[in-house]
């Protein structure tokens, strides 16, 4: 545990260094020293405007992360209990998947119009797919063995699927909602980047405009922040799940 | 007998999925010409496909076609050589891997493209500020990918190597790489997709020319026949690409077994 922190330590400080160099070479106009953007930051995370921002984006994240975790997890569900249904969903899934949902936004706006929804639609395109991959994935690879029990032991369907298939999967499943939420935060921002009138995604679209460069790194720096903090603690719960027994 | 029930069942699966994007293709096309779903927001399938050909055959965007096109394989030739250098970098020196480890699982968490206006200001508005976001956005996915694939060479393979007193660059290039290719090709397909979504998002927001560029164009203008017939032609690019990519790696699975 002690070595992980020194590591982390480390990464840290190698980061800045890399930073500052970077900085320094291309010059502090283009990229902005680390020192600076971390006051800026700091005084972003003091402002009003800021947490307006972030609340937006809050909203529009944790409503698309809902949807797309309820949906794909029951659809996953669904699809993974049906072999054929599955068999025939499965390369459709996969196609979605891949795509470069970014092509799709001009459609959603067109039918969402410039809307929170707009930007809670384009969140769910994002998550939904993995999680509902990983969720089918997780129940087909259940062993036989506990299916039999549970067929053994003459339990109904929904119990089941509630205390056996599930728990079973739920490793699997944790790690789906885990890139889910990847893809969704992904999502809501490029939503906000390419039309929203409110968001962080927004903030930096706004900042790019007046090339107010230490404002989209601090920004960028928050983010990426957040989004590692949230990465890790998903991470250190599938492990934790996972070595349950 | 196992083989014609497996036959059997492998086409009926077939006719459902084809059974069922028909449906919705013909679906969205009745809705389209009943008016349910106005003309401004989407045309029916048939003429973005009528959209689709006449583009295509006319050539009136040929040069912007190009341009995204030539973009994203340079990116994509750039993420895939480099992240599979830095890749094996990585697997050799245990102690750095472990150091960026939770850098490489956080990069995708963020939309990496929020550094394009930056680069745009390093390297202007055109192809070299596109195509340093495309490799920049698809270059992670190759090293992870190649990481996974080197941890999973057989030591056994390794040891020949050593045997036959490879130097470590030999033995990566003729032993290892080929050994870890089912991996490596994961990592060129991600690698595609992250760089056509850097790509196609750069063009969306600033760029002189290009695919996206026409797209967001079609958009802003209500020009619904030429946003759907590039999109559609998009799509049918990646689709392409990466379908005949997930065959390679599905053969070269089914090739080195389950390792």
């Amino acid at each position: 545990m002690k070595s992980r922190a020194a590591d982390i330590v480390v990464l840290v400080l190698g980061l800045l260094s890399a930073w500052q160099l970077l900085s320094f070479v291309v010059g502090a106009n283009i990229v902005s020293p680390p020192a600076t953007t971390i006051i800026r930051a700091i005084e972003l995370l003091q402002s009003q405007s800021f947490w307006e921002h972030a609340a937006s984006t809050g909203l529009a994240f944790g409503l698309a992360s809902v949807i797309a975790i309820a949906g794909g997890v029951v659809g996953g569900l669904w699809l993974g209990l049906r072999r054929f249904a599955g068999d025939v969903a499965d390369p459709i899934l996969g196609t979605f998947y891949s795509i470069p949902k970014i092509t799709l936004y001009p459609i959603i706006l067109l039918v969402f119009g410039l809307s929170l929804s707009a930007k809670v639609a384009f969140g769910v395109i994002h998550g939904i797919f993995p999680i509902a991959i990983f969720t089918m994935n997780a129940l087909r690879n259940v062993a036989p063995v506990h299916r039999k029990t549970a067929r053994m032991l003459r339990l109904s369907p929904v119990a089941t699927v509630a205390t056996v298939l599930l728990p079973a999967a739920l490793p699997e499943i944790l790690t789906g909602i885990r890139i889910g939420f990847a893809v969704t935060l992904l999502g809501t921002l490029i939503a906000e980047l390419f039309a929203s009138t409110s968001g962080i995604g927004f903030a930096l679209l706004r900042a790019t405009d007046v090339h107010d460069v230490v404002d989209i790194l601090a920004l960028t720096m928050l983010l990426f922040t957040f989004a590692a903090i949230v990465n890790a603690l998903l991470h250190f719960l599938e492990r934790r799940i996972q070595h349950r027994d | 007998m196992s083989v014609g029930v497996a036959g059997l069942q492998v086409s009926r699966t077939a006719v459902a999925r084809t059974a069922l994007i028909l449906g919705a293709f013909v679906a969205l096309e009745v809705l389209c010409r009943v008016q349910i779903i106005d003309r401004i927001t989407m045309i029916p399938p048939t003429e973005m496909l009528s959209s689709l050909g006449r583009i295509l055959v006319t050539g009136r965007f040929n040069e912007d076609i190009a341009f995204t096109i030539w973009n994203t394989m340079a990116a994509i030739a750039i993420a895939v050589v480099g992240g599979f250098f830095i890749g094996a970098l990585l697997h050799a020196v245990p102690r750095l891997r472990r150091t960026v480890e939770p850098l490489l699982s956080a990069y995708y968490a963020v939309p990496i493209f929020v550094f394009y206006p930056l680069l745009v200001v390093a390297f202007g508005v055109g192809r070299a500020a596109l195509i340093a976001m495309g490799a920049l956005f698809g270059i992670v996915a190759m090293v992870v990918n190649t990481m996974l694939g080197l941890d999973r060479v057989p030591a056994v393979i390794v040891k020949t190597a050593s045997i036959m007193k490879l130097g470590p660059w030999l033995s990566l290039v003729l032993v290892r790489l080929p050994a870890a290719a089912p991996h490596l090709v994961t990592g060129v397909k991600l690698a595609v997709a992250y760089s056509v979504i850097a790509i196609v998002a750069g063009e969306f927001i600033l760029a002189t020319a290009g695919m996206g560029k026409r797209i967001a164009f079609g958009y802003n203008d209500f020009d619904n026949p030429t946003m759907y017939g590039m999109l559609l032609l998009l799509l049918a690019l990646v689709m392409i690409v990466n379908g005949a990519l997930s065959l390679w790696e599905r053969r070269l699975h089914r090739r080195f077994g389950q390792q």
